[in-house]
């Protein structure tokens, strides 16, 4: 088997093994909160009575072993169970419908927007960055390298909703540019919705930049000192040309890695983003299902996030080896 | 502009004040069309077109206030109109009560409106294993009968000369007989506004349904568009930045900003909102009622109403009936600051001091904690000392409200006085907070019986001056602020000289009585 094909299924198995932990600890977790759905929905109108019927309703009055064993049977098949935030009144007596909300049909969409307002952002972002990186190291301790890497770092020190509103303030409020309101929905024209992406977008790849454009400066000043980049430079190769001819291939390794740590952040860790921006993304979902401790949505976002880690950080793996010729042949 | 005192406001009549505060002609003439695009907050993911789980301004202003359609309707100036009825008769002990329905009225399925649909709607709430917050005014009818295509007629276990008004709660929807669970699938109502999109926790648009049986009363825009904004800072954003129409619940810290943005309005009620710290009156100390006047003398109530709720209230004196409410007791001597008398009722309680819990978190209300710190400081004079509990926010109303002998609660309050007694202050029921009963007043407890059966409205008005004086005096609860309903609106967007304080947001019901100006 090719070395890389193995390392490929290794990883995968080992990825499993991680999601299965997490969802072990995931659902501790949410068991140990104080509260449970029933309560948590019901607020001041939670009587004994009301608790008792929606935790019969739902198997809560089930020991958490036998529930959590009953949806992990149902994850191996590939079904996440149902949601509780839709399911609770929908019956007309009280008595069971069998209409229910799928955990997957209420994540989907939000999914979308999420994997959207990634995509967006990584579009900007990792041009930007490299290229910031690729000119700061070329103009290294100019003014320009400087300015960059104080604007970068500033961005990245101050806190995300700071950022948002920022950009609010001078794109969206002082200058009428951009949507400050980033409501998209599903059946909404691809221009609309790129629109109102933007500044959410805008704003994260102020929060990104830093670290994947200081990586790159590092990466290609690292090697700026080995013997064949000297041989590049006495050979009269330009200073631009040794950097993204000489120099860039072999610094790949490492931005990748970074770059792949960043995506999988847009992916997980954005909910502050969307509350100031209004953007109906998982994150958002998230937050809810953990305030109303909707187990069955809970989990199913904590494997969407850690699978985003377990993929991305394989891929990056991936492309670092197939971007290293030394280990693509090892001897 | 002169300032308006907030209790001179409400003497010389809401509408002349909110018609200077918001600078409108007079008689604006109301006109078709646009559409209303507003951000709200209290949307969850758990929303539905299920009347029985509504509990917050989103799905009460989309279903109550677009969608669906209850039986009767409060006006803005707390008059109780016909909705889907179009009149009622009581007999003479308030028990038995004839509605009869209007005529042509068709869901928006193309199924027609009658009885059926009716007697079908409330059997919702008191179905088996059914949970509704509003069984209690549900299972108080004994017997409902169909007694023509239009017309149906409810026999009560006891009279209620408020029945008619209970019918208006926003729990209380009409859905279609035989259609119901497609109904709350889809939302198919009789309302004003026909759902297009509904994404829970996130966004509704509804257009306007044509030929509705309001006509060319209500329903002024030709679509609405409600975005789900829980952050108030984002809310604030999306008004400023023109995306939304209107906005509820504004933050006081950037009021000022608000107000100085010449296309905003705020629109500022006092209604029936009430934040509250219960005890309960069947433990000790809080049995003595030398210990609860104490209490009552210890909080300071301006203060509380200037530093909590910025000036946006009204001190209140223990009793939970507002400016809202139809027998609001006005005149009735208010309950002040005197930590002399505190000191005079723990004597007469035999006590010196008072060493007590305060078990509040800000899931109670917002800003609970800081109230509690207030109340702390202020009651130490009079020789009580407070020790504030902090509890977690997750799981407070199951773990701490009823459970704790003195904690902080709130209550939105109700559109009558014997709605919210037969809420919070009859013996028995659930939400008795302060397990107030006979034992502490059975004065107040038959009082509460007879002014409910009494169709004469001066004698009620005797009988609920009398027991707004009980509960000053008596009460387990101390309220010490009615909190208004504070709120943003787009000049664009105009709105009647008076809105409503039921709720916010004009009862939640914008789209149906606001237009584009």
């Amino acid at each position: 088997m090719h070395p890389v094909l193995k390392i490929i299924l290794q990883r995968l198995a080992l990825g499993l093994v991680t999601l299965f932990v997490v969802s072990i600890v995931i659902f501790t977790a949410v068991n140990m909160l104080p509260g449970d759905f029933a309560q948590a929905i019901l607020g001041q109108g939670a009587t004994p009575e009301a608790v008792d019927a929606i935790r019969r309703d739902l198997g809560l009055d089930q020991p958490p072993v036998t529930r959590y064993l009953q949806w992990l049977s149902g994850a191996l098949q590939g079904d996440l169970g149902n949601s509780f935030a839709q399911a609770n009144f929908a019956s007309f007596v009280g008595a069971d419908s069998g209409v229910r909300t799928t955990v997957a049909q209420q994540i989907a969409p939000r999914f979308e927007n999420t994997m959207f307002l990634a995509g967006v952002t990584a579009a900007i972002a990792v041009p930007f960055a490299v290229t910031l990186g690729i000119l700061a190291a070329l103009y290294r301790n100019s003014v320009f390298d400087k300015a960059a890497n104080i604007g970068t770092l500033t961005s990245i020190s101050s806190p995300e909703f700071f950022v948002a509103y920022i950009l609010i303030l001078f794109l969206a409020v002082l200058n009428p540019m951009l949507p400050s309101l980033s409501n998209i929905y599903e059946g909404m024209p691809f221009s609309e919705r790129l629109e109102k992406t933007l500044l959410p977008a805008l704003t994260l790849t102020l929060v990104v930049t830093a670290h994947m454009m200081r990586m790159t400066r590092a990466a290609i000043l690292n090697l700026m000192a080995s013997p064949y980049i000297e041989m590049a430079r006495l050979k009269g190769v330009k200073p631009i040309r040794v950097i993204v001819r000489h120099a860039l291939p072999n610094a790949l390794a490492p931005i990748i890695n970074v770059v792949a740590l960043n995506l999988a952040y847009l992916i997980t860790g954005v909910v502050v983003v969307e509350v100031v921006f209004v953007y109906p993304g998982i994150g958002q979902l998230f937050v809810d299902s953990v305030k109303i401790r909707d187990i069955p949505v809970v989990q199913a976002c904590c494997l969407i996030f850690a699978a985003a880690y377990i993929l991305l950080n394989l891929t990056a793996d991936i492309l670092s080896i197939v971007s290293n010729p030394r280990l693509r042949h090892p001897k | 502009m002169t300032r308006i005192s907030r209790r001179g406001l409400l003497t010389t009549g809401a509408a002349a004040g909110v018609l200077a505060a918001s600078g409108l002609p007079l008689r604006a003439q109301a006109k078709k069309g646009g559409r209303l695009r507003a951000g709200l907050n209290g949307a969850n993911t758990s929303d539905s077109w299920d009347g029985r789980t509504h509990s917050d301004l989103f799905m009460i202003a989309s279903a109550q206030g677009a969608v669906f359609d209850s039986l009767t309707e409060i006006k803005a100036d707390g008059t109780l109109v016909g909705e889907l009825a179009t009149d009622w008769e009581a007999s003479s002990d308030a028990k038995t009560w004839t509605f009869n329905l209007r005529q042509g009225v068709t869901f928006h399925n193309g199924k027609p409106f009658g009885a059926d649909d009716v007697l079908e709607s409330l059997q919702m709430h008191v179905a088996e294993g059914a949970k509704s917050a509003a069984k209690p005014i549900v299972s108080a009818i004994s017997e409902m009968k169909k007694t023509g295509d239009h017309q149906v007629q409810f026999t009560l276990e006891a009279g209620n000369a408020d029945f008619p008004y209970l019918l208006s709660d926003y729990h209380i929807l009409m859905y279609p007989a035989g259609q119901i669970e497609e109904a709350i699938a889809k939302g198919i109502g009789t309302g004003l506004y026909q759902v297009q999109a509904f994404e829970p926790g996130v966004r509704m648009v509804a257009t306007r349904f044509p030929n509705h049986y309001k006509g060319e009363e209500a329903g002024w825009f030709d679509e609405i568009e409600y975005i789900a904004i829980n952050d108030s800072t984002a809310r604030m954003n999306a008004l400023l930045t023109g995306q939304v129409d209107a906005i509820n619940r504004i933050d006081f810290k950037t009021e000022a900003l608000l107000r100085a943005n010449p296309m905003i309005r705020i629109q500022e009620v006092t209604g029936n909102q009430h934040y509250t710290f219960p005890m309960l009156t069947n433990v000790a100390p809080f049995n003595d009622v030398n210990v609860r006047r104490a209490l009552k003398y210890g909080v300071n109530r301006q203060e509380m109403v200037d530093k909590i709720l910025q000036g946006h209230g009204l001190a209140a004196s223990d009793t939970p009936i507002g400016p809202a409410n139809p027998y609001y007791h006005a005149e009735m001597e208010p309950l002040t600051y005197d930590p002399d008398k505190a000191k005079f009722y723990l004597k007469e309680a035999g006590l010196t001091s008072l060493d007590i819990d305060l078990n509040v978190s800000d899931a109670a209300f917002n800003g609970a904690v800081d109230a509690a710190q207030l109340y702390q400081a202020s009651a130490k004079s009079g020789g009580i000392n407070i020790n504030v509990v902090q509890e977690p926010a997750d799981g407070y109303w199951s773990n701490v409200w009823l459970k704790k002998p003195f904690c902080a609660s709130y209550f939105s309050g109700r559109a009558t006085e014997d709605w919210m007694f037969a809420t919070a202050y009859e013996a028995g029921v659930p939400w008795n907070d302060s397990q107030w009963d006979s034992e502490d007043s059975a004065r107040f407890q038959e009082l509460l019986l007879t002014a409910r059966a009494e169709l004469d409205s001066n004698k009620r008005r005797e009988q609920y001056h009398e027991m707004q004086q009980i509960l000053r005096d008596d009460g387990g609860v101390i309220i010490p602020m009615f909190a208004n309903y504070v709120q943003a609106v787009s000049n664009k967007v105009a709105s009647p000289d008076k809105v409503g304080n039921l709720w916010q947001m004009d009862n939640a019901r914008m789209a149906e009585r606001w237009w584009m100006a």
